[in-house]
């Protein structure tokens, strides 16, 4: 059961006409301010656009922007676009890997943090580059990945 | 009050500058300014502006009439910016520039090497207006060139002035954008469409987003005298939903091109009507290529077509559709306000005008540049780039990303042309270079760019989907040391069959990273194979760090570096790497100011 208001999907479909062209931006809208589909919205969205919900579960995976899993808490963004990756980026993300013990694509056990690779921040000037929510990160390293990590609080599996 | 007096302060506001906060910097200036007493027959204004090129020495600031710009600024450098330099007219040293040719502090960006061999036409006001004022785009000659094609030129004589100034497409392919023009202004079928394609999905590229955040309304005008031309009345921009600042300066700047009747209905008092609306992308790199992009705006999944029949035929809802790319747009202005003639004396035989890169890596002066075509890579990594990073040695330059190929040292004297480029192996793509050195595993970033593929491949035709899962396969064995010596063989040949058999340009060009690594840097493939080792330490698996104890000044820096205390030794003896805590991060080995930590192979 899903227990969410779900008033501001149809406030979001309100915002466009029952166009099929406006399935994504609808579906973006909802990511946005849900962050993520839930099952219920694409209910809503097939009754509204008359799309079967088959089309809309394609739409929501093929596009990467979208997620049919909510997300955390935190979400943290890992650059691996080339000029990251060059720069080691890999080794950033083998180190959160390591502290939070969940893989690129996941979301920890406590709902805290969700680990994402992206391509290219535009910031490849201080590359390897992360952001958590908002707030970039330049010139990672990995000794300087757990001090990052905790100022979003106690992680769950600190080591003493 | 003397037009002299007036000051402006441009503050760099583009992706890497604001990484590295330039917006704190920005408000720290307004405020003080605000409060200082600055002497009434000076007015300063305070602009955050796009992307002023120079990301490395970020964030930076230039002062106008004065031509100072300082680099690596700080919100606690503002004060005495405004004491001394805007009240004092006196130049701050410490934030200067350093020219390395000359090994000394300058004061204009002119006098750099940096920007010195640029020039500046799709990227003309990037950097140097306001991108949420219309009228500063005005005032340095923004719209004149609509205005002149609405009451000078035919529809057909727009064309004509595209296809005359050899202009070529700047999103990949380079096919010439006057005759795509041409193809789309023949159709008989209406509604046409224009599009403006920003979904940027190269990993590791910025250019078409920097021009949109940065100077907005210059597309917006090339795809209205596009439209002109080709006599469409709606366009539509696709652009990546990451590139949320973009997205807001190019809505704010829709709204105001309205307004002044640049946008809508009897455009400047003609019978042409035209207006654009923003699509937001949803981060799939197929959706860049045309068909697929097209299919996206139309609320499908996006998935590419055979191009049997071209989308200036049949493209957006099936009707006619002319999509070009956010710089090939760019220049559409430039070209109507100083002619094709002009336009067609920049450039090479058959690349016409100047490109712009974001030149990244390993190279010293990473940032957004714009160079004349046909210079070669050599003057535009060595001269503009400043050479590689850390005094290391190059070893190769990425261009056309995923699509691309990676150029050795032995052909860095080529010019940068869509024709030279595709020449051998690569090719011009949407503008990404990536400087690489002698710690990159050049195997390694064929994997790269495969992962990156098999996660983006639609899926839709069999030889992109299941081929480069398995050439990636076998770069993974290779990279974990599982290669064996008949792979690059299996690589080559699974490579053309891709190259032959795919759908749309993603597959089909899919292949280049591995087929010239393996044509450039055969040697470092053995070196996976056959001894197991991986020259540049960047293969875990093959790879072992050690201390070398005769260079090892026993300073510690290693161990502080070491993210898993895997690094131990008593201060002036030499340290050592424990290699069953070891991570292979290779953080010790850029601290080391000795060169003491090095790796070898596995076995
Ligand atoms: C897989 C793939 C991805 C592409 N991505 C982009 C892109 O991100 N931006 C772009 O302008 N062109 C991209 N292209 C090229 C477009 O299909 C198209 O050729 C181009 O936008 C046309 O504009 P132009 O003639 O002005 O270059 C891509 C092509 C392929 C095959
Ligand atoms: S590749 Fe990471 S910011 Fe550009």
């Amino acid at each position: 059961m899903e227990l969410q208001d779900f008033s501001h999907v149809r406030a979001i479909l309100e915002h466009y006409p029952p166009e099929r062209r406006f399935l994504l931006a609808i579906l973006q809208d909802i990511q946005k301010h849900y962050n993520y589909i839930p099952r219920a919205s694409l209910e809503m969205v097939r009754d509204y656009l008359d799309v079967p919900l088959s089309k809309l579960y394609s739409m929501a995976t093929f596009y990467k922007a979208l997620s049919l899993k909510p997300k955390g808490k935190h979400v943290i963004k890992v650059c691996d676009g080339t000029a990251c990756h060059i720069k080691s980026s890999q080794v950033i993300i083998d180190e959160i890997k390591k502290v939070l013990n969940i893989v690129p694509g996941t979301t920890t056990g406590d709902g805290k943090f969700s680990l994402e690779t992206v391509n290219c921040l535009g910031s490849c000037a201080v590359s390897p580059v992360m952001v958590i929510d908002d707030r970039f990160y330049g010139r990672v390293a990995p000794s300087m990945v757990r001090d990052i990590l905790a100022e979003y609080g106690r992680l769950e599996n600190e080591r003493a | 009050m003397s037009e002299r007096d007036n000051r402006t302060v441009l503050v760099c506001c583009g992706p890497g500058c604001l990484s590295n906060h330039s917006l704190d910097v920005y408000e720290e200036l307004k405020a003080r300014i605000s409060k200082t007493d600055i002497k009434v027959d000076v007015k300063t204004t305070i602009k955050a502006t796009g992307c002023q090129g120079l990301c490395e020495k970020g964030p930076m600031l230039r002062i106008e009439p004065d031509d100072i710009f300082y680099t690596c600024v700080k919100v606690s450098d503002v004060p005495e910016i405004v004491e001394k330099t805007l009240l004092n007219r006196q130049v701050v040293e410490r934030l200067l520039y350093h020219e390395p040719s000359r090994n000394k502090k300058v004061l204009s960006p002119k006098e750099t090497r940096f920007y010195g061999k640029q020039m500046k036409l799709a990227l003309r006001n990037v950097g140097e207006i306001d991108p949420f004022s219309i009228e500063d785009y005005i005032f340095r000659g923004g719209y004149k060139a609509l205005e002149k094609v609405l009451s000078e030129f035919s529809p057909d004589e727009v064309i004509s002035e595209i296809e005359k100034s050899g202009l070529r497409g700047r999103g990949g392919a380079g096919f010439p954008t006057g005759r795509k023009w041409r193809q789309c202004a023949r159709m008989k079928d209406s509604p046409r469409y224009v599009i403006c394609n920003g979904d940027e999905g190269d990993p590791g590229a910025f250019m078409d987003r920097c021009i949109m955040e940065g100077d907005p309304h210059s597309v917006i005008e090339g795809m209205a005298i596009g439209a002109y031309a080709v006599g469409s009345h709606e366009g539509f921009m696709y652009i990546r939903d990451e590139y949320f600042l973009a997205i807001r300066n190019m809505l704010h700047a829709i709204e105001q091109a309205r307004e002044r009747g640049f946008l809508g209905k009897n455009i400047l008092g003609s019978d042409f009507d035209f207006d654009v609306q923003i699509v937001r992308g949803g981060g799939a790199f197929v959706c860049g290529e045309s068909t697929a992009l097209m299919a996206s705006i139309e609320g499908k999944v996006g998935e590419p077509r055979a191009k049997y029949i071209r989308s200036v035929e049949k493209g957006l809802w099936g009707k006619p559709t002319v999509l070009n790319n956010v710089e090939t747009w760019a220049n559409i202005p430039v070209i109507i306000n100083r002619g094709a003639e002009w336009f067609g004396s920049i450039g090479t035989e058959k690349s016409k005008g100047t490109k712009v890169f974001s030149l990244v890596g390993k190279v010293k002066n990473t940032g957004l540049i714009e160079v004349p075509m046909g210079m070669t890579l050599r003057d535009i990594i060595f001269d503009i780039g400043g050479g590689i990073a850390e005094g290391r040695k190059f070893k190769a330059v990425q261009t056309g990303g995923p699509s691309g190929g990676c150029i050795p040292e032995s052909l860095i004297d080529i010019p940068v042309d869509f024709d030279s480029l595709d020449r051998v192996g690569s090719m011009m793509g949407s503008g990404g270079m990536i400087v690489m050195d002698d710690r990159t595993c050049m195997v390694d970033v064929a994997r790269y760019y495969l992962k990156f593929l098999s996660e983006e491949s639609c899926g839709k035709c069999v030889p992109c989907r299941e081929g480069i899962r398995r050439m990636l396969e076998i770069l993974n064995d290779i990279c974990e040391g599982r290669g064996r010596p008949d792979d690059l063989e299996t690589l080559a040949e699974l490579g053309e069959t891709v190259k032959e058999a795919s759908l749309c340009g993603l597959g089909k060009s899919a292949p280049n990273p591995v087929l010239t690594t393996l044509r450039y840097f055969k040697g470092e493939y053995l070196a996976h194979v056959n001894d197991k080792t991986c020259p540049a330490g960047v293969c875990k698996n093959l790879t072992v760090y050690y201390i070398d104890e005769a260079l090892c000044k026993g300073c510690g820096l290693c161990r502080k570096s070491c993210p898993s205390g895997a690094i131990e030794g008593q201060p002036r003896q030499p340290f050592a790497i424990d290699e069953s805590k070891c991570i292979k991060c290779g953080s010790c080995m850029d601290a080391c100011r000795f060169g003491a930590v090095k790796t070898r192979g596995r076995a």
